[in-house]
């Protein structure tokens, strides 16, 4: 029998602290068991650092909310242990198609190059993507969640912050040394702190409506501009797991949200819509259907003292993109080990300071994509509307016209481009692997002879990718920094067979990398480039992995 | 390579009857959907994104 996972619910259970006579303290408090919280109670529980989860309810997300889910994702997923489950329940693709009203103007395909172990997205709904992450975080023993414990107040002191939660039971205390406010876009830690999120809030209004019906197509992302069955305005189709299919509609600024909401009124407009498409004729029923607004939006800082903020909490996007979830697992992965080095007192608190401005970085980068796809798709002005409309027709038959349709840019890893966790080059490199970058995946061939993936070799500290010269990999090995061990992968070329090494099976590592023999690419424990050499030395790799600690040479910070 | 605006139209007078000559018979709002699928155009014949901001500084009616 299937679980059910959007009926299923998690029981209260009363803790010792709530009884203790004096708050209790926990180096790593979450607030929100939503996918960011999720994800990075696995990171640091697979750290060694036990963490307790809060959350006020003790449901998953009610709807299929977020459903696209980037391959960066699901390879931060793989490391936490549940990336096999998201990816064989979840509906892969690549392929994205655009339309004007009836004709195609434009395809693009998000994965043109093969050789990599993920797809692009999963199609995959929210309760899926909690239920799997709650199901793996409830495996190991230090995870401490804790459902249907609301935070009422969050009250920062010098050396922790203390919360007060409200159960079943009624209210207790807790202090926390880092609390992490993964508790989305009304983030009631945000409120307790007089903080806000700021940005844009967009005059249109989007219908979502999740529709059941049995209908084989291919899985593909179909946008429409103008369509016939929905005119002048915009209409988005996606696959779903369990024959469920996502349909977006914009309804624009004066519709009744209230109105909108009724299957009367749903179900004529889906009719509509599948009387246009090869699906004219399937019989469908209505799974979950909401009205909503958004704003492009992000807190000014990240960090505020022993408190960081995560995911929706910290920043909110538009849908077109799928930016939102994405983004925030991303700013989980940045900050598990993070956090993890500095609570041993491996890194200096100022290895905080970078998650909050490297993933600040990325939520810029983020709402610059999203807000030009929403200002594409609900233009805001007559000229704006001109060239939208302008950019449209000539797409049909103008190749270039196709690259200024904008229906969404999809989430993509942000490249950290001027960390100061990153060693600059002193060599010239190729490609797009530049300290910054998201480790790109590559087919391998094992030592065991076994076909595998590269971004499954990794270690869980810093890793090194060198180019086998058969002296390099021996030099490096037995590197380590507090807390973090170096694993060396060394790396032959396709065709060869040399000892331990991991073959580029289809020379993938040597093309995305330029990586030659004798060159050393570097990796945190996030999988990010952080330095790369032609000819490094250990003394080179051990100076770039005490920087990405923000570590001062040859100093420990005192624990 | 920075904005040209030195004359540089092989022909100035044959162009700018051309121009006149595609709005011909045009309603105003298509008149302006021509001129946006021009500017389109032409940008991208351009490509280069610093000449583009100079242009559309230029064009601006305050310079």
């Amino acid at each position: 029998m299937p679980v059910d996972y959007q009926a299923l619910t998690f029981d209260y259970a009363p803790h010792a602290d709530q009884q203790a006579a004096r708050p209790v303290r926990r180096p790593v408090v979450i607030v929100g068991a939503g996918p960011v919280g999720l994800a990075l109670a696995i990171d640091l529980a697979q750290r060694g650092v036990p963490v307790v989860v809060l959350d006020n309810d003790h449901r998953l997300s009610t709807g299929s909310r977020a459903i696209c889910f980037a391959k960066r994702t699901l390879e931060i997923f793989d490391r936490l242990g549940c990336g096999d489950r998201m990816v064989a329940k979840g509906v892969s693709w690549n392929v994205g198609k655009v339309f004007l009203r009836d004709a195609q103007v434009y395809r693009f395909d998000l994965l043109p190059d093969a050789g990599h172990e993920r797809p692009a997205f999963i199609n995959l709904q929210q309760y899926y993507v909690e239920g799997y992450l709650a199901e793996r975080a409830q495996e190991l023993a230090l995870v401490d969640l804790r459902w249907r414990n609301e935070v009422v107040d969050t009250q920062p002191q010098d050396d922790h912050v203390t919360l007060t939660i409200d159960t079943p039971d009624g209210q207790y205390r807790l202090e926390a040394d880092h609390v992490v406010a993964c508790d989305g876009s009304r983030s009631a830690v945000r409120r307790h702190l007089g903080l806000e999120s700021k940005g844009r809030v967009f005059r249109d209004r989007f219908l979502i409506a999740d529709v059941r019906m049995t209908h084989e197509a291919p899985a593909e992302r179909w946008f429409w501009f103008d369509p016939a069955f929905h005119p002048n305005q915009s209409v988005l189709l996606h696959r779903q797991p369990d024959g469920v299919w996502r349909i977006d509609f914009q309804l624009g600024w004066d519709a009744d949200p209230e109105e909108e909401k009724k299957p009367g009124k749903i179900i004529p407009r889906v009719k509509a819509l599948l009387a246009h498409s090869a699906m004219k004729d399937a019989e469908f029923t209505l799974e979950w259907a909401s009205v909503y607004t958004f704003s492009c939006q992000r807190m000014a800082r990240f960090r505020h003292g022993r408190v960081l903020f995560a995911g929706d909490a910290a920043h909110g996007v538009s849908p077109f993109g799928a930016r939102g979830a994405n983004s925030g697992v991303q700013d989980a992965d940045n900050l598990g080990w993070k956090l993890a080095a500095v609570l041993r007192g491996h890194a200096p608190d100022a290895l905080l300071d970078t998650y909050a401005r490297e993933r600040e970085a990325a939520a810029d980068e983020n709402i610059r994509h999203s807000t030009r796809a929403t200002d594409f798709i609900t233009p805001k002005s007559a000229a704006s509307r001109l060239f939208r409309d302008a950019v449209l027709s000539l797409a049909r038959t103008q190749p270039f016209a196709r690259t200024l349709v904008n229906s969404g840019r999809l989430s993509a890893p942000t490249t950290l481009h001027g960390s100061s966790l990153n060693t600059p080059d002193s060599h010239a490199f190729a490609g797009t692997m530049v300290p910054g970058a998201a480790a790109a995946d590559a087919p391998v061939t094992r030592a065991d002879g076994r076909d595998g993936w590269l971004l499954k070799q990794l270690g869980d500290g810093f890793s090194a990718l060198v180019g086998a010269d058969g002296e390099l990999e021996r030099v490096l090995q037995g590197l380590a920094v507090p807390g973090f061990p170096l694993s060396v992968l060394a790396i032959a070329p396709a065709g060869t067979r040399a000892g331990d090494a991991l073959v580029d099976r289809d020379g993938a590592i040597a093309r995305r990398y330029d990586l030659q023999p004798g060159t050393g690419v570097l990796l945190r424990p996030d999988g990010h480039v952080c330095a790369r050499w032609r000819a490094p030395t250990p003394e080179r790799v051990q100076a770039a992995m005490r920087r990405a600690l923000a570590l001062p040479d040859g100093a420990l910070p005192c624990p | 390579m920075p904005l040209i605006t030195d004359a540089h139209l092989e022909s100035p007078d044959d162009f700018y009857e051309a121009l006149i000559a595609a709005h011909e018979g045009l309603a105003e709002d298509e008149s302006h959907a021509l001129n946006a699928r021009l500017v389109l155009l032409l940008a991208n014949h351009i490509g280069a994104l610093d000449v583009l901001r100079e242009a559309l500084d230029a064009a601006r009616p305050d310079q």
